[in-house]
């Protein structure tokens, strides 16, 4: 409700940390003593730019958005696409680029920054891009469709990540960094070496201790000339190679700017005119520019403090940063670069596990004042928190181990984004009744940025002795993963034995098929054998995919597509004799749909005989592995992706799963097979195969990300033996692939580092039983409706009714379509309703 | 007091063709009947219609218990209904029709609702 007494604040950008502000005025002034006016550059509404990369691996815009719903009404405004171009002090007022004027009586300028383009003749040749919006994302997505490769300058926090982001979009980047080493402002020349080793290993090229002296256009790309005289030929350039604070207001009226740039504000982070402020990147305070979103959050809430009257000041900021790289985990945290006087450094490094830590203590080795962590940084969100403490253990120990959470005091900062301590978490689990990360997050905001500090939450939890519930349902109190241990180690084999030792009444639609999902994957026989019947989804039961209308669909297995022409007659024969709907599938194989319940044996009778055997696309198990046609057709492949798609679809047949589990090789970079839309994808390198692992389509897309490159088909085959294999044992039920992935990060820091120390440095010690259970699956594989053909007793429950086996469910109505039937729905009314198809299969 | 039983029971198939825990479809005239033999060896008899999706798939979905309540959950979108009955445990104002049923010398025989 606005009143004569309202006063107007204008806030000039709506980034993260305009936003921010927004948000924490809001919460202090409840009476809207303030009237809010948002003016905004940006076409959108404030965005994660923190997790900006996610936007190029499937996260939307929308998705991104920090904006909480209501956040906007009649008394808080946001103009969007409408930057500020003239600030007028004396009237104190704001004119937009569209000729909007608005009259402040608080001006907080959050325009945050740019990034640094070197000033080398052709920087600004087409092709050339920077990286901080998504606009900047969808020009460079454009551009790197077109090309192979691409350089990013600056090998800094940010380079890095754009580097990441164009290896995600299939390109070969090499990155061009003016200091001797990577990262040079967070890291040591020790862990910029593990560093550059590391990403190395991943395919990325880094060109240390180089300067750009111009780019060119050339042969349609661009040529990078260096000052060594050296050259390289690239399809695009990203620069990032640092910010530059966007201070233009405050220089064109008169404000004063720090030499490098940034407003000057004093550590109420107002400017030197009582009525103007600034916050986040385009701030120069106490003599820095901070690029960090945590600092800036820090200053927004200082000035809606002050705004309400406060008198809240900025403190020194915690400049740490945990960030994980192509894979590579990289924190440095406190003075990392042992700057305190007579600092003591207690380095660890294991070049060959490419692992670097550092720990800068004092000079009598009692208090923490640093580190750096590359390679493994598990241990940072709580050696972060003893910056400034007394040492709890010998500076060797922490480095090795890291610290005990207990030893966190109530004031230790877990975190460092939203400025949370251990006490107030331990709060809101005891009097707020916060029970998961979730509940941790609504209630103190910790871990809705970077969730670097998320692994800290959970322990905080568990020590707090709230465990959230993994309980598979009612009937049981274990998770799957638990059951599936407990039926692995007991031998027990019927879900009668399981539910009377290890749960309670007769199960339901959650429990039972998640056993009979376990007893397939320890080879316990058909999966309608015995009482194992009664546990499948109607799917499994009848070995065919359940259709809107009570029908089914068939699809039988193509292996990587390949379909001889005398195998593609015989399906639409069956097609045609029993009138059923045929569509190729995306897994490259064909459905035919339509089909009732006494039909199916008829169905595939045929095709068991003319060699087909089930698809299983009715289970969770492995779908298909789908292909491109390879180095054996196509002019650009080079590796034979047909066959390795054919060999891995049929060693992987069959497996049950907790979800379905979908694959694909393609044979060059081109990647025409979609494999990193898969649950494991490999694509040809010049020298073999690279795997990526947890990239799924469906609801929520995700591209698999990269696991191991240049392998030989034998390591290969080896490496997604035991992917399968784990994920099939450790994964909850209907998890697929990408979503256990996350869970294992939550739990152990990284997920995918994990997953190589447990899958290739075998670090549980279990690869040689997890080889031995794939192995006995591939042994003891066999074709399940075949099975069920020679099987008359299993054959007898494919009937539509049990006092009239053979007749079809009057129910069932189809309609024409297009030349083909469609289930004659309610609305459709449209021609003559068919019972089946236009010729009936008579002879079996 | 004592009541007559008026009502007409159909011969279905014999008790030993039901699987435990596991449903079948009977077709009674023109309506379709889903058969429920529990672990206790009890039968239930409800209407095939699934009342959600409108397809004649009940007796395909998985039995189970809910507390003490013996269920079957829809094949379709997992709705679950009480087999005693026929009212969904997940949302009560939806029921499905349920069918007298017993067994007379092996046999299963079905009346009206």
């Amino acid at each position: 409700m606005s009143t004569n007494h309202q006063r107007t604040l204008v806030v000039v950008g709506n980034g993260m940390v305009g936003q921010r502000l927004v948000e924490a005025l809001r919460q202090r002034d409840p009476q809207r003593r303030w009237r809010i006016t948002v003016l905004a550059e940006e076409p959108r509404p404030a965005y994660d730019r923190v997790a900006l990369t996610s936007y190029l691996t499937g996260t939307s815009a929308a998705d991104l958005s920090v904006v909480p719903d209501g956040c906007y009404d009649d008394d808080c405004v946001l103009h969007l696409a409408d930057p500020v171009d003239h600030l007028d002090r004396d009237a104190r007022t704001v004119t937009t680029a569209s000729g909007r004027v608005v009259a402040y009586d608080a001006l907080v300028v959050a325009t945050g920054s740019v990034p640094f383009v070197p000033p080398v003749p052709g920087a600004d040749l087409d092709g050339c891009f920077v990286y901080r919006t998504i606009e900047d994302l969808d020009a460079i997505r454009d551009r790197a469709a077109d090309t192979g490769s691409g350089v990013v300058v600056g090998g800094g926090l940010l380079g890095l990540e754009a580097a990441n982001a164009l290896l995600s979009l299939g390109v070969r980047t090499s990155v061009v960094e003016f200091a001797p080493r990577l990262m040079p402002a967070q890291v040591d020349q020790g862990g910029g070496e593990v560093l550059r080793r590391k990403i190395q290993e991943l395919g990325l090229e880094a060109r240390l201790a180089t300067a750009t002296e111009r780019i060119e256009a050339a042969d349609g790309g661009l040529r990078m000339v260096f000052a060594d005289g050296s050259s390289l030929d690239t399809g695009l350039v990203v620069f990032s190679a640092g910010i530059r604070p966007r201070d233009e207001l405050a220089r064109s009226s008169g404000l004063e700017v720090g030499e490098r740039g940034g407003i000057v504000v004093d550590d109420g982070c107002r400017t030197a005119d009582p009525a103007i402020w600034a916050i986040g990147e385009c701030a120069l305070v106490r003599g820095r520019v901070y690029g960090l979103v945590a600092p800036g959050y820090d200053m927004a809430e200082v000035v809606a403090d002050r705004l309400v009257g406060g008198d809240a000041v900025f403190a020194e900021a915690d400049t740490s940063t945990k960030l994980k790289l192509l894979g590579v985990d990289v924190a440095s945290f406190g003075d990392a670069h042992g700057a305190t006087p007579d600092a003591l450094e207690v380095v660890y490094a294991d070049p060959v596990a490419g692992v670097y830590k550092k720990l800068v203590v004092t000079d009598d080795a009692a208090e923490l004042l640093g580190g750096v962590l590359v390679g493994d940084a598990s241990a940072y969100a709580a050696l972060r928190t003893m910056v400034g403490r007394p040492l709890t253990d010998t500076p060797e120990r922490l480095l090795m181990a890291g610290p005990a959470t207990s030893d966190l005091g109530d004031d230790a900062q877990v975190c460092s984004c939203q400025n949370v301590t251990a006490g107030s978490i331990r709060g809101a689990i005891r009097d707020q009744g916060c029970a998961d990360v979730a509940g941790i997050k609504a209630c103190t905001r910790a871990g809705t940025v970077c969730g670097s500090c998320v692994p800290l939450i959970k322990t905080l939890l568990t020590q707090s002795g709230v465990v959230a519930s993994t309980a598979l349902c009612e009937h049981f109190d274990l998770s799957r993963a638990e059951l599936f241990d407990v039926v692995r180690a007991t031998e027990l084999r019927t879900f009668s034995e399981i539910i009377a030792g290890h749960g309670r009444g007769r199960g339901c639609d959650i429990c039972k098929p998640a056993i009979a999902s376990i007893l397939a994957s320890l080879g316990a026989g058909h999966i309608l054998d015995g009482e194992q019947a009664t546990l499948q989804d109607t799917n499994d039961q009848f070995l065919a995919n359940i259709q809107r209308d009570g029908t089914y669909s068939v699809v039988p297995r193509v292996p990587g597509g390949e379909l001889t022409p005398e195998k593609l007659i015989v399906i639409g024969e069956v097609a045609r004799d029993f009138g059923l709907y045929t569509k190729i599938t995306g897994g490259q194989r064909i459905d035919l749909l339509g089909a009732r319940v006494e039909q199916l044996p008829a169905i595939w009778r045929r095709l068991v005989d003319a060699g087909f055997e089930s698809g299983h696309a009715y289970g969770k198990a492995l779908r298909t592995v789908k292909s491109c046609v390879g180095s054996t057709w196509c002019r650009y492949g080079v590796q034979d992706s047909t066959s390795l798609a054919i060999m891995m679809e049929l060693r992987y047949r069959g497996l049950r799963a907790p979800h379905k589990i979908k694959c694909g090789v393609s044979g060059c970079a081109r990647e025409c097979a979609e494999a990193r839309g898969k649950d494991f994808g490999v694509i040809a390198s010049e020298n073999g195969w690279n795997l990526y692992v947890g990239g799924n389509g469906g609801f929520r897309p995700r591209h698999a990300e990269l696991f191991a490159s240049d392998l030989s088909t034998q390591e290969l085959v080896r490496l997604v033996d035991r992917f399968m294999m784990f994920y099939v044992r450790t994964a909850d039920r209907l998890q697929r692939t990408a979503a256990w992935i996350e869970a294992l990060t939550d739990e152990h820091g990284d997920g995918l580092a994990y997953l190589r120390r447990v899958l290739v440095d075998d670090e549980l010690g279990i690869c040689a039983d997890l080889d031995a259970a794939l192995e006995r699956h591939v042994g003891s594989y066999t074709d399940e409706w075949a099975a069920v053909l020679a099987d008359e007793e299993k054959l007898g429950r494919f009937v539509s009714f049990v006092n009239a086996p053979d007749a079809p469910d009057p129910s069932i109505r189809f309609v024409t379509e297009r030349g083909q039937i469609r289930p004659a729905t309610p609305v459709s009314g449209d021609g003559p309703p068919v019972v089946a198809g236009p010729t009936l299969e008579v002879v079996r | 007091m004592t009541m007559l039983d008026v009502r007409t029971w159909t011969a279905v198939c014999r008790y030993d063709l039901l699987q435990p825990e596991r449903g079948a479809a009977a077709l009674v005239g023109d309506v379709q009947v889903a058969l429920f033999r529990t672990h206790d060896g009890a039968v239930h008899a409800l209407s095939n219609r699934d009342p959600f999706s409108g397809a004649q798939v009940l007796s395909r979905g998985i039995v189970g218990t809910r507390g003490d309540v013996p269920t079957v959950a829809s094949p379709m979108h997992k709705q679950v209904f009480d087999l005693r009955t026929g009212v969904c445990l997940d949302e009560p104002d939806t029921a499905v029709a349920v069918f007298g049923v017993r067994v007379r010398d092996g046999v299963v025989e079905v009346s009206s609702p």
